[in-house]
Parts: structure tokens; C-alpha cells; sequence
């Protein structure tokens, strides 16, 4: 403890990954009869093992796996093809405007009926596309896990952001009546659907869920700050070797939990830590879906619904008052 | 061990110091910004200014000298020269100094000879003098019936054209894709393209078909917390919003003015704690519509091809066309106070509607300025008179209107006179007083801007006491 060291040093600040142990390759444990065999011999990438693990493969790809990839492929090139044919088939224009560009779903005219082809239509079918990759990919989530003795959390996260995703580009538009509702694929567009449904809805800042979602976003990004940076703080001491930590307790674990104790008073524990961040994760779409899901169906006016429940103050007229000259019987 | 990673590490800085600077550069304006408070702390209210660029903008409107004013002696320039349809009540000295002024506005370069034939001034024969001829008649319509939005300040020809033959910042609508026909894939639905009417958002690049030529809502915030049904529910869409939008962009691109300039950033849709610049601009697009449809569009077939739009129609007038980057147009120059013809329009006498009369509602009309029931109004009064004294128990509600040329204060006695004109009317003819009622509406304003004959009018609404 009392030995000296240094004010500012590289190799404890964990930039980089400063040791790779080399040992035979393994293909991990056998699959049960029924499974697709992983693809692919192992092999070492030094470049790679310096921030992850230096072992390349082997992929487990399985029948779920190549049809996810088949149903995403078909959205992306769909939507990269509606894209260059907005552009006129040029594909310097498809480079340059790229972010501008987007698969826009159906005019409002058409309600939930099925569009023609070029005016929605594409949309539409990219949608059920994509989600069917989605699903698939995450049923592959689901059985990786099983087949190894996990639990199902990555799933579960994972169906949180699906559920977000599903919320915004097929719940909800169902529930209003109109595919219109939905999110463009683009890169700009979706984000202006974001403000322009903001702004339809009275404010989506005064919408308490989406106040909750971003309560859990920013914990997330505080979480992940504190533990990452206790985890590599302590990896001098073998910290990062968490399970062994949490199974029997080192010095790396006890530095750890008193620093937070001596800053805050509490801290969690080597496995409750993760815990947090989980469910921190979890909660920010999920909340923020219902958030979106009662927009427009069961509240029109964010705004108007905050103040009529007293969620946020009124301020003070700054301004002289002006009227609204629409209510003026000023008729043109 | 650490050595080389010393070396990893400041190769890095140097990369992310480079990638920040070309970050930086890519966002085209260099600091420093300026940011004003507008409105209450910790409410947004702010504009944000980069005096270096608005120090640019500063020299670049910049109004010309005005001219010495000319003598108002002598004979008319309608006397002297053929076929003056307009400013002919000048002498022929000041139609002389306009004609010169107008000159170094719009054609500076092309002069004279750009409008006129240099045989013959008298002729018609170019489409750009007939096309002026209907400009000066629309920049005096602006100064005398739109002082709502352009205040005393007013315009002049200047204002949009900067020296140009045709101003700089005019629309068309736009051109298609080159492969719509038939085609069915990459539908742009109207936006989605880094386009500059927007300020290279994707939003929808025309919001000014529907809107400042259109009359479709902008306004897609409903007044209900909830979700209502049938007639009371706000079906604007979130696609509207987006058109909405786009509007928006433009006419904060082209004022140079950030959304706070007009909204209160908590609630968009809110009048009452926004700032009073709204209103002006809400006059704003009512007036640049009322400009296009009036007066510009009607000259499509005036103009020659080459001056059209890929879609054939005329260049249409926006914010940008005056405004062209600055809140208030050359910062709030009073020009046309220079060219007083151009402040008013001379209108024809107009004839007034006959009187309306329905079985619940009369409605007569009153000339410019007047509270008096004159002529054929006499004979809308005559059926109410004559219905009051067939049926006992009715009664009549009475209420006066004006239209928005002049002052409100005026034009609010104004109309309360004419209700007074019609009370009177009734009790010289035996009607008894307690029958009758003075309802002042919730706005004696009845049309958006300058004379409407329609506007100027007294309604009596008959209402029959149910029996019990």
C-alpha cells in the first residue's frame, strides 16, 4: 500500500488490453444431436485480442440464424434500392445523400389498407420483413443461451428494444388507424418523424414515460460509467476477474466496495452492481414505449395534459399578450 | 510494455484532435455565438447571434440613398404620356424620379430598355412592363392593407429585388424525379432530399403549394389534453406536422431568426405566452399567400417559358423574398416613406352587395368609412321592420362589424355605430327598444386585411321567444 505510485500511468488506465495468454483453440462445449455445427476453424487475431479476446470463431449460424439474416438482408435491400431509385439510380447521389434518404411509409389517405407498391407499399413489406429478423434473431438469442446453461437476459434486453421498435412502427400506428404514423427508415427522416411527432403531440418533453426513459438512459450511461471505471480501477488487483470476485472475495472486490462506501456511503455488491444496470437498460425502452404507445391514442396534447395535472409549473407573462388572430374572426 | 502503448495513445489524441477540427469546419459556422435571453430563465427563450456573420449580413442590407424628392407642380404624367395606368397622378417630375428609382432597383444593369420599348415607352409589348406594372400595384396593396404585417415601415420594389430583374429568393415547385412515370419504387413523398428550402433537412422540401398558395392548416396542436372523438378530435397527422415543419424551417432560415423568435418553446401552439412577433408572422403568411394567389399567379401567362418553373408556374413570393435573411427586411429601413405613391392603392369605387336577408339574419352593407344605411341597404331594414311587426314576441340581436384597413380604434366605433344605424332605424319605426339587442362580437374584425365591402356590414339575427 505505502509504495510509491505514479501520478499518471498508462498501463493501468486498461486503454488497451496489455496482456493475451495463448493457449490451445477450443470450439467450446459439444452440441446436442439436432444442432447446425458451428462453422468455422478458430483462429488468433492479435489486433482484436488487444480490446476483446484474441480467439476468432467458431460461429454457431443455425437454421434461425441464416433465416434472420435472409429476412434482414431482403429489408436492407429493399430499403437501399427504393433509396437509389429516389435518387434516380444515381449511385454518387445514393452516397452523397445517403442520411437524407428514407423508405417512407404510406400517405395518411391509406389508414391501415395496404398501399400501392411505390407509395407505401415497399414500406410495408420491409417492415414485416425486418421484424420477422428481428423475432428470429432474437429466438436465436434465446436458444444460444439455453444450449450453454445460461439464463435469458441478453434475450429479455433485447425484447425490451424490440418492443420499442414494435411500439413505434406497429402497435401505435394500429392503434391511430394509419400506417402513416409510423417511422420512415432513414437516417435524417426518422429522426424529423421524432420531432414532428414531438411537436404534433404537444411536447413529448411533457410526457412523463419519456421522462422516466430518459431517467433510465442517463442512469444507464452513469452505471455503466461507475462500474466500468471501478472494474478497471481495481483490474491492478485481479478486479477484473469478476466471477471469481464474486465467489470469493479479493482484495481487488473489497477495494472496490470500500471506495463507494467512503464516497456515497453504499455500494453495490460485485454481482448486484449488474443487476442495476440491467434493469436500468431494460426500463429505458420499455417505458419509453408506453410512453410513445399513448401518444396520440389516449393523449393528443403533452402539454396541455401536464399542466392540467399540475406536473409542471406555469411561469410568469414576460411577454405583452398577444391573441391568437385566427380567434379574431379575422377571415380571409 | 508501456512504450509503444505511450506512442498508441498519442497517435490517438492527434487523430481525435484532427477529427474534432474537421468536425468543426464541417458545421460551417465558427463561433463565436451570442446568446440573448428572450424570454423567463431556464425557459429557452433565447436567440442565438454570431455577430461576425451578422456583421456580413449587416453590410449586405443595406437600403439606397432615397432621392431628392421632386417638385409636385405641374401637369400629371397621365396628361403627358400614353397609357400611365398607374401612378398617373404624379407630375410628371416625380413619375420621372420613380421611373429612375425603380431603374436602379430592378434593372440596373439592362436599365430602361429592360421594361420598355426604347421607340415607343408607351407600349405594352414587353411581358416585364406589364409584369412591373402589376408589381407596383401589388407593393401599394402590401403598404396600405397590410400594415399588420409590414407595419409603416412598408416596401418598396427594393425590397425583394435588391437590383435584380427577378429577386433572388423566389419558389417553384419543384421538379420531379427524372423516373416517376410508372415507377414503382423510391417514392420521395415530397421530401427526403437534402433540399435548401428547408435548410437541407429531409423534411418536406414544398411547404408552400399547400400553405402561402393552399390555404391547408399549419396548425396541427389541437386544445384538448386527450384524445377526443368524433367532431371534437384532432386529426392532424404526424405527416402534417412535418409539412408544418418545413414551413417553419423556411421562415426561420429566412429571417435568420430561431423558433423562439415566435414560440414559446415549451407549448408551439400557445398565443398567450409567445412572444408578439407571432402575430406578425402569422400575418406574414396570410399576406404572402394573398400576394401569390392576387397577384402573381394571375400572371403565369404573362411571362415567357424561360421564366418558368419546371412545372410551368411563376416564381412565387416567400419569407425569403424580402426578408432574405434578416428579421426585419434592409433592418427595418423605412424606404418606401421616400415614395409615398407607393403607399396606397388607388382603388375603383366598389359597389356595395345587395342586402342579405334570411329568415333568421338581415345583413347590410356600408360604404368605406360610413355608419350610415344608405340606398338599397334601406331595404334590408324594411324586411326586419316588417318581420318584427308580423310576429309580437321576436326580438332581434344587432351586431356591427368593420374591415381591417385603418385604425383598429376607429374601425372599432365604427362598428358600433352601425349597430347604433340599425337600433336607430328600428325605433324610428315603432319598434319597441326592449326588443332589441346589442351584441358586441368577440372580434368587429371581419376580414384579414385592406377594404372588403363584404367586411363592412351590420347582421341582425330575428330570434322567436319559444311559447310555454
Amino acid at each position: 500500500m505505502a509504495q510509491f505510485q505514479p501520478l499518471f500511468s498508462i498501463e493501468n488506465q486498461n486503454l488497451l488490453t496489455a496482456m493475451q495468454p495463448i493457449g490451445p483453440l477450443h470450439d467450446g462445449p459439444a452440441l446436442p444431436r439436432g444442432d447446425w455445427r458451428r462453422s468455422g476453424k478458430p483462429f488468433l487475431f492479435h489486433l482484436l485480442g488487444r480490446i476483446g479476446n484474441a480467439q476468432i470463431g467458431p460461429l454457431y449460424l443455425g437454421g434461425l440464424g441464416v433465416a434472420s439474416l435472409v429476412f434482414g438482408m431482403l429489408a436492407f435491400n429493399i430499403i437501399g434500392f427504393n433509396m437509389l431509385a429516389s435518387v434516380d439510380w444515381s449511385p454518387l447521389q445514393l452516397v452523397r445523400q445517403l442520411f437524407w434518404l428514407a423508405l417512407e411509409p404510406p400517405p395518411p389517405a391509406y389508414g391501415l389498407s395496404i398501399p400501392p407498391l411505390a407509395q407505401g407499399g415497399w414500406w410495408l413489406i420491409t417492415g414485416f420483413l425486418l421484424t420477422t429478423s428481428l423475432i428470429l434473431w432474437w429466438v436465436r438469442t434465446y436458444r444460444r443461451a439455453r444450449q450453454l446453461g445460461l439464463g435469458t437476459h441478453v434475450a429479455w434486453a433485447f425484447a425490451a428494444a424490440i418492443w420499442l421498435y414494435l411500439v413505434c412502427g406497429f402497435f401505435r400506428p394500429i392503434m391511430m388507424g394509419s400506417w402513416s404514423e409510423a417511422v420512415p427508415f432513414g437516417i435524417f427522416p426518422h429522426l424529423d418523424w421524432t420531432a414532428a411527432i414531438s411537436l404534433r403531440y404537444g411536447n413529448l418533453f411533457y410526457n412523463p414515460f419519456h421522462a422516466l426513459s430518459i431517467v433510465f438512459l442517463y442512469g444507464s450511461v452513469l452505471l455503466f460509467a461507475m462500474h466500468a471505471g471501478t472494474i478497471m480501477a481495481v483490474s491492478r488487483f485481479g478486479g477484473e476477474r469478476e466471477i471469481e470476485q464474486i465467489l470469493d472475495r479479493g482484495t481487488a472486490s473489497e477495494r472496490a466496495a470500500l471506495f463507494w462506501r467512503w464516497t456515497m456511503g453504499f455500494n453495490a455488491t460485485m454481482e448486484s452492481v449488474h443487476r442495476w444496470a440491467w434493469w436500468f437498460a431494460v426500463l429505458c425502452p420499455l417505458v419509453g414505449g408506453l410512453g410513445i404507445l399513448l401518444t396520440g391514442t389516449v393523449v393528443d396534447n403533452w402539454y396541455l395534459w401536464s399542466m392540467k395535472h399540475d406536473v409542471v409549473p406555469s411561469y410568469p407573462q414576460v411577454y405583452p399578450i398577444s391573441i391568437d388572430p385566427a380567434l379574431l374572426g379575422a377571415k380571409p | 510494455m508501456s512504450r509503444p502503448l505511450i506512442f498508441t495513445l498519442r497517435t490517438l489524441q492527434v487523430l481525435a484532435a484532427g477529427l474534432a477540427l474537421v468536425a468543426l469546419a464541417a458545421c460551417g459556422e465558427r463561433p463565436p455565438i451570442v446568446t440573448k435571453q428572450l424570454g423567463y430563465r431556464g425557459t429557452g427563450m433565447e436567440q442565438n447571434v454570431n455577430p461576425r456573420l451578422e456583421a456580413v449580413k449587416l453590410a449586405a442590407n443595406q437600403a439606397p440613398a432615397t432621392p431628392d424628392e421632386a417638385s409636385p407642380d405641374g401637369p400629371k404624367a397621365s396628361e403627358v404620356y400614353q397609357n400611365v395606368k398607374v401612378l398617373g397622378d404624379l407630375s410628371v417630375a416625380q413619375f420621372s424620379r420613380h421611373m429612375a428609382a425603380i431603374t436602379q432597383w430592378v434593372s440596373p444593369q439592362e436599365g430602361c430598355n429592360y421594361c420598355h420599348n426604347g421607340e415607343n415607352f408607351a407600349d405594352d409589348s414587353k411581358y416585364t412592363k406589364v409584369v412591373a406594372r402589376r408589381m407596383i400595384q401589388m407593393t401599394q396593396h402590401i403598404n396600405q392593407d397590410w400594415q399588420k404585417h409590414v407595419a409603416a415601415t412598408g416596401v418598396t420594389c427594393y425590397t425583394c429585388h435588391r437590383g435584380n430583374p427577378v429577386p433572388q429568393n423566389v419558389w417553384y415547385k419543384p421538379a420531379d424525379r427524372k423516373y416517376t412515370e410508372n415507377s414503382v419504387m423510391g417514392d420521395l413523398a415530397g421530401q427526403n432530399i437534402g433540399a435548401k428550402s428547408v435548410g437541407l433537412s429531409s423534411l418536406p422540401n414544398d411547404p408552400f403549394t399547400p400553405y402561402l398558395l393552399g390555404n391547408q392548416d399549419i396548425r396541427v396542436n389541437g386544445n384538448e389534453a386527450l384524445r377526443m372523438t368524433g367532431a371534437a378530435r384532432n386529426t392532424h397527422s404526424t405527416k402534417q406536422a412535418e409539412h408544418t415543419y418545413g414551413l417553419m424551417v423556411h421562415m426561420s432560415t429566412a429571417l435568420g431568426a430561431n423558433c423562439t423568435t415566435c414560440h414559446n418553446t415549451r407549448n408551439w401552439q400557445e398565443w398567450t405566452n409567445a412572444p408578439p412577433q407571432r402575430v406578425t408572422a402569422w400575418y406574414g403568411i396570410r399576406m404572402a399567400r394573398d400576394l401569390n394567389n392576387e397577384y402573381i399567379v394571375p400572371l403565369t401567362d404573362t411571362f415567357p417559358a424561360n421564366r418558368k418553373g419546371p412545372h410551368g408556374d411563376v416564381a412565387k413570393v416567400y419569407c425569403a423574398t424580402c426578408h432574405q435573411g434578416v428579421q426585419k427586411p434592409l433592418y427595418g429601413a423605412a424606404m418606401a416613406k421616400g415614395f409615398p405613391e407607393l403607399l396606397t392603392l388607388a382603388k375603383p369605387a366598389s359597389a356595395l352587395p345587395a342586402p342579405l336577408v334570411d329568415a333568421m339574419k338581415t345583413v347590410m352593407y356600408f360604404d368605406i368609412g360610413s355608419p350610415l344605411l344608405q340606398g338599397p341597404q334601406a331595404a334590408g331594414m324594411a324586411q326586419v321592420i316588417a318581420t318584427l311587426q308580423a310576429t309580437p314576441g321576436a326580438k332581434v340581436t344587432i351586431s356591427g362589424y368593420h374591415s381591417a384597413a385603418g385604425a383598429l380604434d376607429q374601425n372599432q366605433e365604427l362598428a358600433k355605430q352601425r349597430a347604433f344605424a340599425v337600433r336607430d332605424a328600428l325605433t324610428t319605426a315603432g319598434i319597441a327598444a326592449d326588443r332589441v339587442v346589442l351584441e358586441k362580437p368577440l372580434s368587429a374584425e371581419a376580414n384579414l386585411a385592406g377594404e372588403d365591402p363584404a367586411a363592412r356590414r351590420a347582421e341582425v339575427t330575428v330570434t322567436t321567444a319559444k311559447p310555454k
